[in-house]
């Protein structure tokens, strides 16, 4: 029988699955049976490297475990902080490049282009070079600072005030671009007859910026935070090379501890249960927020 | 197309002619004595024809590295150089070959290496005669500092006037501490210096082996002699509490501006750039150190300081025979010929730390080199971390909390023992030991 015969008596429905088959394999084999095995391994007492060791079931003791722990709650709280500053700063700064650049001028896109190099960069040497940056002694960093307000030496990465605002800053520094690419297609997106319109009604700029730029972009704003706010939420490359979590844990994050506690520790019944908070914790955020967007695009 | 089906046989063939050849990987860390041990293994390789492949991975990553492919029970490794501490998880969860027998079958006695390299890097349970390794890298925690400028005779009388007594190798860590506050901020050849290159690392193990060079000299105990994994009011003791305030003072009034996750390579760069008049590193490092200084003019070097006793802290490696390895008869001809004295004795003149009593006992050995003599004496007063096989559980949480008190200034000394403590039981607890 030929491979068209064969097919030829297919439903649509066969077809279907037929396309969307290997990705639906791939995404039980590689997404879905870990999570359900991380959440088999939670309710156990689990440690990968003792070998020879069953597992025993614990039930909710690890959840309890996490939950009670006041280090992870500080983790939460760093992350959180994190979170909030990247989150507004690539925000503002995205939105207000993005209208810069939305502008026609000489340069334009040579500066389009320098800007969003940093994205491009991989965040693992992106930490590394900003610790030189940073060094009190020779980093430039300081120099700029100090070009601008005699501050002394300090030492962004070595003091626990500062070290939260320096993956702020990096981090900030790198992808800021992004927001500002999503930001620039919402913008060139807005129909120009709706300026045209706000002239003739004798609109000012800043009333045009209010009721027809804002509402217009705020949509694409929205998506560019929501995969900013994932990314970050399980932040780890460019934190550890900068800061290694440090100074004490200052800056060590909930994806740094969770790391250290599964691979590191080899507690990997304990961390798979702060694995499924995190999880739960992001999804629930997510769903949140997507339905709080959907909400904002559709007035 | 004839030249290229030539071409093509002969690549085949001498890709299948490699295939074949005899050959072992050796899994180290990526640093000077790394290279001389490379050096070194041409002459295995001439003698035996067994071809040793390196794979050198970089400080940071090392534990991470080596672990996760003994914990996968992985083959990529016949031969590991792992560190002191590892001993116990490589015994208990069977990632090394027992030695005993192959040591009695070949004549090589534990005996004719230095007793304290044998307990630290070769025995499972401690002290026990079931040997893992071969010890292979004798080290402790030492100082080096800038001779030349302690040899400045207005310096001498300078610190002499303020401090009442000679300018020279610190014989306490209170001497030490007065020698960097005497260099930090001071102007030598119109460039500011400063006075100490400490550990203060915060991803693997630095801070922590920095800081228990602190608590070794004060006396520090991790548990009670007479009860194992007691460790409240040993690890915790005033003595041990002082010593690690005692190190925060060191970082705050005597390392140099942004020294506050630096270890090997940082304390390093910082005294040889001409920053500080002090380093703590390793003893693995003083070669490179000495090797543009052979007149001795410029480095010094010294054991740890003494405080209320003499201790170091324990560096080190011993050689093992990894269990997964499908080639492990020529990994163990290579420990028969790396166990050989006069291999031994090449090994110390390339810049490898020797073990072997022939070495050690050598009447030449202590002038051998500038720091030959601080290497005995450091080796006879060596203390070391848990060899427990959960060591990385028991490590990890040290480094936040002193990394926390030390740099970030947070907390208390007792604070920060006490949860180490508190840690460190529930570890126990998860192994079965409490």
């Amino acid at each position: 029988m030929s491979v068209k015969k064969k097919f030829k008596g297919l439903s649509d429905k066969a077809v279907a699955w037929l396309f969307i088959g290997p990705s639906v394999f791939l995404l039980l084999a590689i997404n879905i049976y870990p999570l359900i095995y991380a959440i088999r391994m939670s309710f156990t007492n689990f440690y990968a490297n003792k070998i020879g060791r069953e597992p025993q079931f614990v039930g909710l003791k690890n959840y309890i475990k996490v939950l009670n722990k006041e280090a992870i709650w500080e983790k939460m709280q760093v992350t959180a902080n994190f979170m909030f500053w990247t989150l507004l700063l690539q925000a503002v700064i995205g939105l207000g490049l993005a209208l810069l650049l939305n502008r026609k001028f000489k340069g334009n896109e040579l500066l389009t282009t320098l800007i969003v190099l940093p994205m491009m960069l991989s965040p693992a040497v992106v930490g590394v070079f900003w610790t030189y940056l940073y060094n009190p002694q020779v980093g430039l960093f300081n120099y700029v600072v100090n070009f601008f307000y005699d501050f002394g030496s300090f030492d962004m990465i070595g003091s626990s005030e500062l070290a939260p605002w320096s993956i702020v800053i990096v981090d900030t520094w790198m992808w800021t671009p992004f927001t500002m690419l999503i930001c620039l297609a919402g913008l060139r997106s807005v129909p120009n007859y709706l300026y045209e319109a706000a002239e003739v009604d004798r609109a000012s700029k800043w009333q045009q910026f209010i009721y027809i730029t804002l509402p217009s972009v705020l949509p694409f704003l929205l998506l560019a935070l929501l995969f900013r706010g994932i990314e970050n939420f399980k932040m780890f490359d460019m934190v550890v090379e900068l800061t290694s979590g440090g100074p004490g844990s200052a800056t060590e994050l909930a994806s740094i501890n969770l790391k250290r506690e599964a691979f590191e520790k080899w507690k990997t019944g304990y961390s798979s249960a702060f694995a499924v908070i995190l999880f739960v914790t992001i999804f629930g955020f997510g769903n949140v927020y997507v339905k709080v967007m959907n909400k904002i695009k559709e007035r | 197309m004839k030249k290229i089906m030539i071409l093509l046989f002969v690549s085949l063939f001498t890709f299948s002619a490699n295939s074949n050849a005899k050959s072992i990987t050796l899994g180290w860390a990526a640093w000077d004595p790394a290279n001389a041990l490379q050096e070194l293994t041409k002459e295995f390789t001439a003698e035996t024809g067994i071809d040793v492949n390196f794979e050198f991975v970089p400080w940071p990553n090392f534990a991470d590295r080596m672990l996760n492919e003994l914990n996968n029970k992985g083959k990529t490794f016949d031969l590991l150089i792992g560190d002191s501490q590892w001993i116990g998880a490589g015994a208990v969860y069977g990632h090394y070959v027992k030695l005993n027998d192959f040591f009695d079958k070949e004549g090589i006695s534990m005996n004719d290496f230095s007793p304290a390299t044998v307990y630290a890097y070769s025995t499972w349970p401690k002290g026990s005669e079931n040997y893992y390794a071969l010890p292979a890298m004798g080290d402790a925690l030492a100082w080096a500092y800038r001779k030349d400028w302690f040899d400045r005779p207005e310096l001498k009388s300078e610190f002499k006037k303020k401090h009442g007594y000679d300018l020279g190798v610190p014989a306490s860590w209170d001497q030490l501490y007065d020698m960097c506050t005497f260099f930090q901020g001071r102007e030598i050849d119109g460039q500011k210096r400063y006075g100490a290159a400490i550990n203060t690392e915060r991803g693997s193990e630095g801070i922590t082996m920095g800081v228990t060079a602190a608590m070794y000299a004060w006396g520090m105990e991790y548990e009670n002699p007479n009860k194992p994994y007691d460790m409240e009011g040993y690890f915790n003791s005033p003595q041990a509490v002082e010593a690690v305030e005692f190190y925060r003072k060191l970082y705050e009034d005597c390392a140099p501006p942004g020294h506050s996750d630096a270890y090997m390579v940082a304390n390093l760069d910082a005294y040889k750039s001409g920053q500080v008049a002090f380093q703590m590193n390793w003893y693995a490092f003083w070669p490179g150190v000495s090797k543009e200084d052979s007149d001795g003019r410029v480095s010094g070097f010294f054991a740890n300081p003494k405080q209320n006793v003499a201790a170091a802290t324990l560096g080190g490696q011993g050689i093992s025979v990894v269990k997964y390895s499908d080639k492990q008869d020529l990994a163990l001809e290579y420990i028969k010929w790396f166990a050989r004295p006069d291999v031994q004795q090449k090994w110390w003149d390339l810049g490898g730390y020797s073990c072997h009593n022939d070495v050690l006992n050598s009447p030449s050995f202590p002038t051998s080199t500038v720091y030959a003599q601080g290497f005995l004496d450091s080796m006879g007063i060596v203390k070391d971390f848990w060899q427990e096989p959960t060591f990385v559980e028991l490590m990890l949480p040290m480094q936040e909390a002193i990394h926390d008190y030390v740099v970030n200034g947070k907390g208390t000394a007792k604070g920060a023992l006490d949860k180490i403590i508190e840690e460190w039981v529930e570890v126990f607890e998860a192994d079965g030991k409490l």
